[in-house]
């Protein structure tokens, strides 16, 4: 059989030849993607075949915000549990990007010596992806007004994440307080006939309130709450958000933890992260080490550019990542803002976005107290236009973010300081902080 | 920076069409632009809502109505073509109206979506629209010889042409506007404004919305007297955003 012949021959060379290619483009200082590339074109079962054989098989996360925290939090958990975790780090071209960091972790053989991959899936390459190797487990977290500028329509994206679900052979970790999400659970098909396990994360209702979706987003001031519609069980609930620490139910009694992470929000995906990290562990062959999984929990700190807190002049300054309407609200109800300077930066690049609709969808009466210090980035006047129709006093506008942090910097001597920025924003916040403070070095 | 009114002025009634459903792309904004530049202006704002199912209010002195998801103008269809009538009248009794993106859409005779089926629209508006495959999404500029230069947003994939009775609301200098063919942005008809435009679109162009407020006050009392909001801001945030690529 001289073709099956060529084909196993191909096989065998993709991966020694991969690798090589990692090696030379390394050396050269290229791309992180680019062996991805060469081995997935000689040998495109290559990614399939190495991540279905994993004993636990593939986790995917997937949602509008947040994935990159949360697949870090449920890398940490598992961890915490013993299991060897291949993940992916890199934000280039995704299924080329997973075969590439592949090619690092296999042996020469093309094995992978890992129990499980947690991956995390854009919306945009979950499609394609989740045909080729169809996970065993995918955490959805949410389906938010974020990147209307590539899909055109929220429901599109929750149409994509559907189809996420839809490919999972064991169990789909879905977002109880997301409607888009939630509603998920009803177009799959039931566990007997080949669907997969449905488990939900959720809130307490007092939380509800702080996570508006999107559907009751314009909501003015004096609009009428919507009633709490009944909601099925949750495996873990966020119960109680404290000021560095949480309480999460699971398992019918309530645990609480310290928590590094801070934000309503991210504590809320840390509840997710539990949730799926709990259903992989719990197919292991040992029990749970529950002091582990909570100190690992309440050690989780955000992803690279998703909120951190860096010293400057012997203070804290936050950066806050915002990029949505939902995203920036939870930041300000996050972050209350007594006692600290702040400054926005908005760009309109076209990783942040180009529609600035989305400054109207929020509301900043909660810096009217204390004002705003100081505007940046490409649309630092839109800024000042909404924080006017919202009657937040304003300082400095300056486009240009070098200038204006360093005013800020100066202005706010004394004061901690926090930053709510876009994404392209932030890299730039970030690269002229480097040069004052110690910022965490990003690999 | 914020101008209170110093003498009650007068009351004007804002409605805004189906927030609850139609509300994507910062429409709140001109919602609050209005409530805002009202007050600055010295008169008195109250800001009504109208969803599916709600009493129709009395006294309407403006309308403004957004865009919305698919599924929420299939929510609001019926509920809009039993108030087409009532509408009609207001558009025609010279209301001023802003109708942006969806509800432009619908205030127009049909919607013929890309698979052939035809949605009605309640046919104030002499226009048509088509849905395509196309989506025409970017920063816009339009100039318009009635209300100078706006700025804005677009996001639509359905294209829309106007009837003879009825004009644009300006020219396109950067973006498409109502369709891929003729150039044109949004319509104007009696006191209504309709445009694909977000952005929000009237804090960065005060001119139509003082247009709505004035025209609003003048039906209801005979005369309107501007107050002097403060557009510092705008002016600079139209200058920063005018120059943004498309
Ligand atoms: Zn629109």
């Amino acid at each position: 059989m001289p073709l099956l012949g060529y084909i196993r021959s191909m096989f065998f060379f993709s991966v020694p030849l991969g690798k090589l290619v990692r090696r030379v483009t390394r050396l050269r200082g290229g791309g992180s993607a680019f062996p991805g590339l060469v081995v997935e074109k000689i040998d495109p079962g290559f990614m399939a075949r190495t991540l279905t054989t994993l004993p636990h098989g593939v986790a995917v996360v997937s949602g509008t915000n947040g994935k990159t925290t949360t697949t870090k939090m449920v890398v940490e958990l598992l961890e915490s549990q013993g299991l060897k975790v291949f993940t992916n780090r890199t934000g280039s071209n995704f299924t080329r990007g997973v075969a590439a960091a592949l090619l690092g972790e296999v042996d020469w053989r093309g094995r992978l010596h890992a129990d499980i991959a947690v991956l995390e899936l854009d919306e945009a390459h979950a499609v394609h992806f989740v045909n080729r190797v169809p996970p065993r487990y995918s955490l959805l977290l949410n389906v938010l007004r974020d990147q209307l500028d590539r899909f055109g329509e929220i429901d599109k994206t929750a149409e994509l994440l559907q189809h996420v679900a839809s490919k999972t052979t064991g169990t789909v970790v879905l977002n109880r307080e997301d409607p888009r999400v939630a509603r998920i659970a009803g177009a799959l098909d039931q566990p007997e006939s080949g669907g997969a396990e449905v488990r939900y994360f959720g809130l307490d209702d007092s939380l509800l309130s702080t996570f508006p979706n999107d559907d009751d987003m314009r909501a003015g001031p004096g609009s009428p709450m919507p009633v709490v519609p009944e909601r099925p069980d949750a495996d873990v609930v966020l119960r109680r958000v404290g000021v560095d620490d949480a309480d999460f139910e699971y398992d019918g009694a309530i645990v609480t933890t310290h928590m590094k992470l801070r934000g309503v929000y991210n504590i809320f995906n840390a509840a997710a992260a539990l949730t799926l990290a709990r259903c992989i562990a719990g197919q292991g062959s040992g029990p749970m080490d529950h002091k582990s999984l909570l100190s690992a929990l309440s050690n989780v700190a955000p992803a690279f550019g998703r909120g951190e807190s860096l010293i400057v002049d012997g203070l804290p300054l936050d950066l806050v990542l915002v990029k949505n309407p939902s995203g920036f609200r939870l930041g300000l109800k996050s972050f209350p803002a007594g006692g600290y300077a702040t400054m926005i930066a908005i760009n309109d690049n076209y990783a942040d976005g180009r529609d600035m609709s989305w400054l109207w969808d929020v509301e900043f009466d909660s810096l009217r107290n204390g004002g705003v210090d100081q505007l940046s980035g490409s649309r630092a006047y839109d800024m000042a236009l909404r924080l006017q129709y919202d009657e937040v006093p304003v300082g400095g506008v300056d486009t240009d973010i070098t200038s204006a942090l360093a005013a800020f910097i100066r202005d706010a001597k004394g004061q901690p300081k926090r930053i709510f920025c876009t994404y392209t924003a932030m890299l730039a916040i970030r690269r002229e902080l480097s040069k004052i403070t110690t910022v965490e070095v990003v690999s | 920076m914020t101008q209170e009114a110093s003498e009650n002025k007068g009351t004007i009634r804002v409605v805004q069409l189906y927030p609850r459903d139609m509300n994507i792309y910062g429409d709140w904004g001109n919602a609050l632009v209005l409530k805002r530049r009202i007050a600055w202006h010295g008169y008195t704002p109250e800001l009504l809502e109208y969803n599916v199912g709600d009493d129709f209010p009395e006294d309407v002195d403006v309308i403004v109505g957004g865009g919305g998801q698919d599924s929420g103008q299939l929510v609001i269809q019926a509920d809009l073509l039993s108030r087409g009538s009532t509408l009609q009248e207001l558009a025609e009794d010279g209301t001023p109206m802003l109708l942006i993106c969806g509800m432009y859409q619908l205030f127009g005779r049909f919607f013929k979506t890309r698979t052939g089926s035809v949605i009605p629209g309640i046919g104030v508006l002499d226009v048509e629209t088509h849905g395509t495959d196309e989506r025409l999404i970017g920063n816009v500029k339009v100039e318009s010889e009635e209300f100078g230069e706006i700025l804005g947003y677009e996001n639509h994939s359905g294209q829309t042409t106007l009837g003879p009775g009825i004009r644009a609301l300006g020219t396109t200098a950067k973006g498409t506007g109502n369709n891929s063919s003729d150039g044109q942005e949004g319509a104007r008809y009696k006191n209504i404004v309709a445009s694909y435009l977000h952005g929000s679109l009237l804090p960065k162009n005060p001119a139509i919305a003082d247009f709505l407020i004035s025209t609003a006050v003048e039906r209801k009392y005979g005369s309107f007297t501007a107050g002097a909001p403060d557009d510092r801001f705008a002016v600079l945030a139209r200058e920063h955003a005018g120059r943004r690529p498309r």
